[in-house]
């Protein structure tokens, strides 16, 4: 592509912000005798350089599952018994087996935030350049700002290069984004296999596997059933299959290993929400107890049907017409019932609604750019427990600035714009007035800014008061719930939205 | 309580300031960015310089006018213009809000991190002034060629490459100086050079002298353009000097804001009889041909030589080995030494050697003056005519000739050349400073290459634009 270079300065901006987020402080630094996610991530390079496969994933006197148990899919063993390999030829103390619990150095903390970087420049950000290329229809000026927002996205960053949450998210992130690319460029064999790569090395990638589902079937439909659709159809089910059995491999000996290593991905016995996250359960949880009211299995069930039923329109008309951009709305759509609905959710796995939501940043940027911004916010008071409010507050202004200045997105905020036409069509034929709706969305987007700015200063200056010990955690989680149910409205009824791009 | 309610405040100006930026200007957009970058670079590796400055806070603060020049408690003493150790006066009053144990002179090395944030934060907060000072250069660039595309207007080319300027965020925002605000101090004076504006720019010139004397090197210039062209109101057709032009009440006015800038802020030491002490303070000519680290200029070939041919010369048993100094200039340290093969070089010979090399452009300067660009150009050949054979010179004074020469790179495609190779070896040669924090060196090099790509961008950019403009301007 022309202007390459200002690509490439892009890219080395982004990897600038990595590394200076990175001199911060990490999750549980010097906090004896559980560390962090940090130590999580050593304690894995121990165990897999020093243990043999069978023993990763149960419990003995040399795998102490209570002191971080390895709890992702083999992938993300293989990855960190390739980053042992690295650290025993540097200083073997570091993942000698026992006596490097808790081990702390300066050294060692380079050495993490190398790999993390390393593995971010070599499968996320090309991912990021690549899709930013293939975008159709916009300026190659329009491209590069685009990549500069995704890469600028305060989230990605801060999780994995100052909380250390460096289960690298940026890898199942990146290979996810692969499978999109393959897939809406009609490589589908090699975009299922980077999307089975993303869920072999963490298991939330399934959020994502349902619009991958019906977005492939959805073209094997539309080549038909009994020719070229049934071909690839079979083509696809065997990569799958494929893919799986050569991660799994090792565990497919017994049937005891596969069990139980399923049974540390997917720990049923949890519970409906855990800390204070920003989903449905917790916000409706301060009025109503639902943990107390319910019983655990009609939980599970009640959560399973709202997920379900709040994503099954999207993807039945993914299923019918599938398209590259219904893909990737789909793919926003779907993530975020899993996380406002699902059982066991995780703060950070907002990150997994705000990949592609970061890919439909150039056609809806201004409730992009607001649900980004939101989302960051919703992750502070993880971020804060890491004494990160310096970072997180810089990287989210500075996502702010590079959308606002790319994007011009005050100024693009008609109805069209914001695609809620159809919506507001709908509304305005029962009530007539109806026409001011884009300047209440600006309305509501500055108010959640002030209310963020707010809240962000209350949690830092003040302490909450006694009965309420976590009043700012809560209050941040129902803004969020409000912005993001505000946003899945906005994304629409997939059957009323107006799917008309080469008509106009 | 009280670092978190100042980080957030200036985290709500700024954010207030990018809800404007919204609006997108792309100044103000660039100016932010790269001040967040800076915020990002608070928990980085600082230098000696931290304590350096903190002790003339502690200085300034807690010691009469009269024994700011004399106090040695510790080893950094304070060695920068009055100007400058007002300035941290000032400063110290707003750092006892912060951490009041910082101001005491006999907490050698004392960095808390209350200490840390007013420090990087003074620095972002004075580097307004450079910002402002952009502004102002940009006005003075050709914006008339009609650029549609907003990388290739040079206005945007100029404020990418002094706001984003590599060599000047390492310097002062990870080894930690205050360069950021004097260098906005010279660019104005530049600025208001070109605007016609000469009185002004002279008074800023002369105030930065008073702040930090490096500027001496390009003293010179500003010498002899205000003297050939501002002082001589008109000149003959064919552009030689007309001798009768010659105005007085300008020289004398110069003269006069010179004058007064110099008593301002010398006056007080003249009164008290310190001025030999300020002056030993100033020009520390003890200290050694080189800098610990050395300057790549001439000097550090020369003593290389020196190195080379002693090394052959015992080899080939011409020299004898009793005779040679034990100590030698690779050390690492600050001292006077003498050169063993060839001959030692004293503060004199320096003078003389920066003299011959700056007479070229002087009388250029001089015979042919070309108005503020001629100037533009003669300065930046001062400063590197002083880098190179300068006494004692700093890595950092490279960047007393990158930043002008960014004036003139986007004004012909020649220059733009030069300025690349400038920009990137003087950057590399930045190195150094880092070298002590082993984390850091993967920062450096990342900016370095963002840097480099980024000027080489723009250097293509402007090639592109300039080939289509007619020779000669």
């Amino acid at each position: 592509m022309e202007k390459w270079y200002l690509m490439t300065a892009v890219v080395l901006l982004g990897l600038t912000v990595r590394w200076t987020v990175s001199l911060n402080s990490y999750s549980g630094a010097g906090k004896p005798p559980m560390f962090g996610d940090y130590e999580a991530q050593r304690h894995w390079q121990e165990i897999t350089f020093n243990l043999p496969i069978k023993q990763w994933y149960f419990n003995s006197s040399d795998n102490n599952l209570q002191y971080w148990g390895l709890d992702y899919p083999p992938l993300t063993a293989y990855h960190s018994l390739l980053c042992a390999y690295v650290a025993q030829f540097i200083n073997p103390d570091w993942i000698a087996l026992h006596s490097s619990r808790g081990y702390e150095s300066q050294a060692h903390k380079l050495f993490m935030r190398a790999t993390v970087l390393i593995a971010d420049l070599l499968i996320y950000i090309p991912a990021v350049v690549l899709h930013c290329c293939c975008l159709k229809e916009i300026s190659t000026k329009k491209k590069i700002a685009n990549a500069l927002c995704i890469l600028l996205y305060p989230g990605l960053i801060l999780i994995d290069y100052g909380h250390f949450q460096i289960m690298y998210n940026s890898v199942s992130l990146g290979l996810a984004l692969w499978g999109v690319l393959g897939v809406s460029c009609d490589w589908d064999l090699l975009g299922s296999l980077a999307f089975c790569l993303a869920v072999n090395y963490k298991q939330m990638e399934l959020y994502h596997s349902l619009p991958f589902f019906c977005f492939l079937l959805g073209k094997c439909f539309k080549k038909g059933l009994k020719g070229k659709g049934f071909v690839l159809f079979v083509k696809l089910a065997g990569t799958v299959v494929a893919s799986f059995t050569l991660c799994w491999l090792p565990f497919f000996t017994e049937r005891a290993q596969a069990l139980q290593v399923l049974r540390r991905l997917f720990p049923v016995d949890r519970g409906l929400f855990e800390d204070k996250v920003a989903n449905i359960w917790c916000s409706v949880s301060v009025f109503l107890k639902i943990k107390d009211i319910l019983p655990h299995h009609v939980q599970i069930i009640v959560s399973f049907c709202l997920t379900l039923l709040s994503l099954l329109p999207a993807c039945v008309k993914l299923t019918l017409q599938p398209s590259p951009k219904g893909f990737r709305f789909t793919l926003v759509s779907c993530a975020l019932s899993f996380f406002l609905f699902s059982f066991q959710v995780h703060e950070k796995s907002i990150l997994l609604v705000s990949l592609p939501v970061c890919l439909v940043l150039s056609e809806i940027p201004f409730m992009s750019t607001w649900f980004l911004l939101v989302s960051t916010f919703s992750m502070l008071p993880l971020l804060l427990k890491d004494d990160l409010l310096m970072p997180s507050v810089v990287t989210t202004m500075a996502f702010f600035i590079a959308c606002a200045t790319s994007f011009s997105i005050f100024e693009k905020t008609s109805e069209e714009e914001l695609r809620l036409k159809s919506f507001s069509v709908s509304v305005r034929k029962h009530l007539p007035r109806f026409t001011f709706l884009p300047r209440i969305i600006q309305h509501l987007f500055i108010i959640s800014v002030i209310t963020m700015v707010l809240l962000t200063l209350m949690t830092v200056t003040l302490d909450p008061p006694q009965k309420l010990p976590d009043l700012f955690s809560v209050l941040d989680s129902w803004l969020i719930n409000s912005v993001t149910s505000l946003r899945k409205s906005g994304r629409g009824d997939p059957r009323q939205r107006e799917e008309a791009p080469f008509t106009r | 309580m009280r670092i978190k309610w100042v980080e957030c405040a200036a985290l709500s100006v700024m954010a207030a300031l990018s809800v404007m930026t919204g609006g997108g200007s792309w100044f103000l957009a660039l100016a932010l960015g790269v001040t967040l970058l800076k915020c990002l670079l608070i928990p980085t590796y600082h230098s000696t310089d931290f304590e350096v400055h903190r002790n003339w806070l502690a200085i300034t603060h807690s010691l009469p006018i009269s024994q700011w020049y004399y106090e040695a408690t510790s080893e950094w003493t304070l060695d920068y213009p009055p100007f400058f150790a007002w300035f941290e006066y000032a400063l110290s009053h707003v750092a006892k809000y912060f951490d009041q144990e910082m101001l005491n002179v006999h907490n050698l090395n004392y960095s808390s991190s209350r200490t840390l944030l007013f420090q990087r934060f003074s620095v972002i907060f004075t580097d307004a002034l450079f910002v402002y000072a952009v502004h102002e250069c940009c006005k003075c660039v050709d914006g008339k060629k009609a650029c549609k595309e907003l990388t290739e207007k040079p206005k945007f080319i100029l404020s990418v490459l002094l706001l984003w300027n590599f060599g000047l965020l390492i310097v002062d925002h990870i080894h930690f100086q205050y360069n950021g605000f004097l260098f906005g101090l010279m660019l104005l004076s530049i600025a208001r050079l070109f605007q016609k504006r000469h009185m002004e720019g002279a008074f800023l010139f002369a105030v930065l002298l008073h702040f930090k004397h490096i500027y001496l090197y390009v003293a010179p210039a500003y010498g002899i353009y205000l003297l050939r062209s501002y002082c001589f109101t008109a000149n003959k057709p064919d552009g030689s000097i007309r001798w009768n032009s010659f105005s007085f009440v300008r020289l004398i006015s110069l003269g006069l804001t010179v004058f007064l800038v110099s008593a301002l802020s010398l006056g007080p030491f003249l009164a008290l009889n310190q001025l030999p002490q300020v002056f030993s303070r100033l020009f520390p000519f003890k200290r050694g041909l080189c800098h610990a680290y050395w300057a790549p200029n001439f000097w550090a070939v020369y003593n290389a030589l020196d190195k080379v041919l002693s090394v052959i010369g015992l080899q080939l048993k011409l020299l004898d080995p009793k005779k040679i100094p034990k100590a030698s200039m690779t050390s690492g340290l600050v001292q006077q030494f003498q050169h063993t093969v060839l001959p030692s070089v004293t503060p004199l010979v320096t003078l003389i050697c920066t003299l011959i090399a700056i007479l070229p452009s002087i009388f250029c300067l001089w015979f042919k003056p070309q108005g503020p660009r001629g100037f533009l150009r003669c300065l930046i050949l001062c400063a590197l005519s002083s880098f190179m054979f300068g006494w004692h010179v700093h890595e950092k004074a490279i960047l007393l000739a990158i930043l002008p020469m960014s004036l003139l790179s986007v004004g012909k495609a020649g220059d733009a050349s030069i300025f690349l190779i400038l920009s990137t070896t003087g950057h590399y040669s930045l190195f150094p400073l880092l070298f002590t924090a082993p984390g850091k060196k993967n920062l450096f090099l990342i900016g370095w290459k963002l840097s480099t790509s980024l000027a080489w961008a723009l250097w293509k950019s402007s090639v592109n634009l300039y080939s289509l403009s007619p020779p000669g301007s």
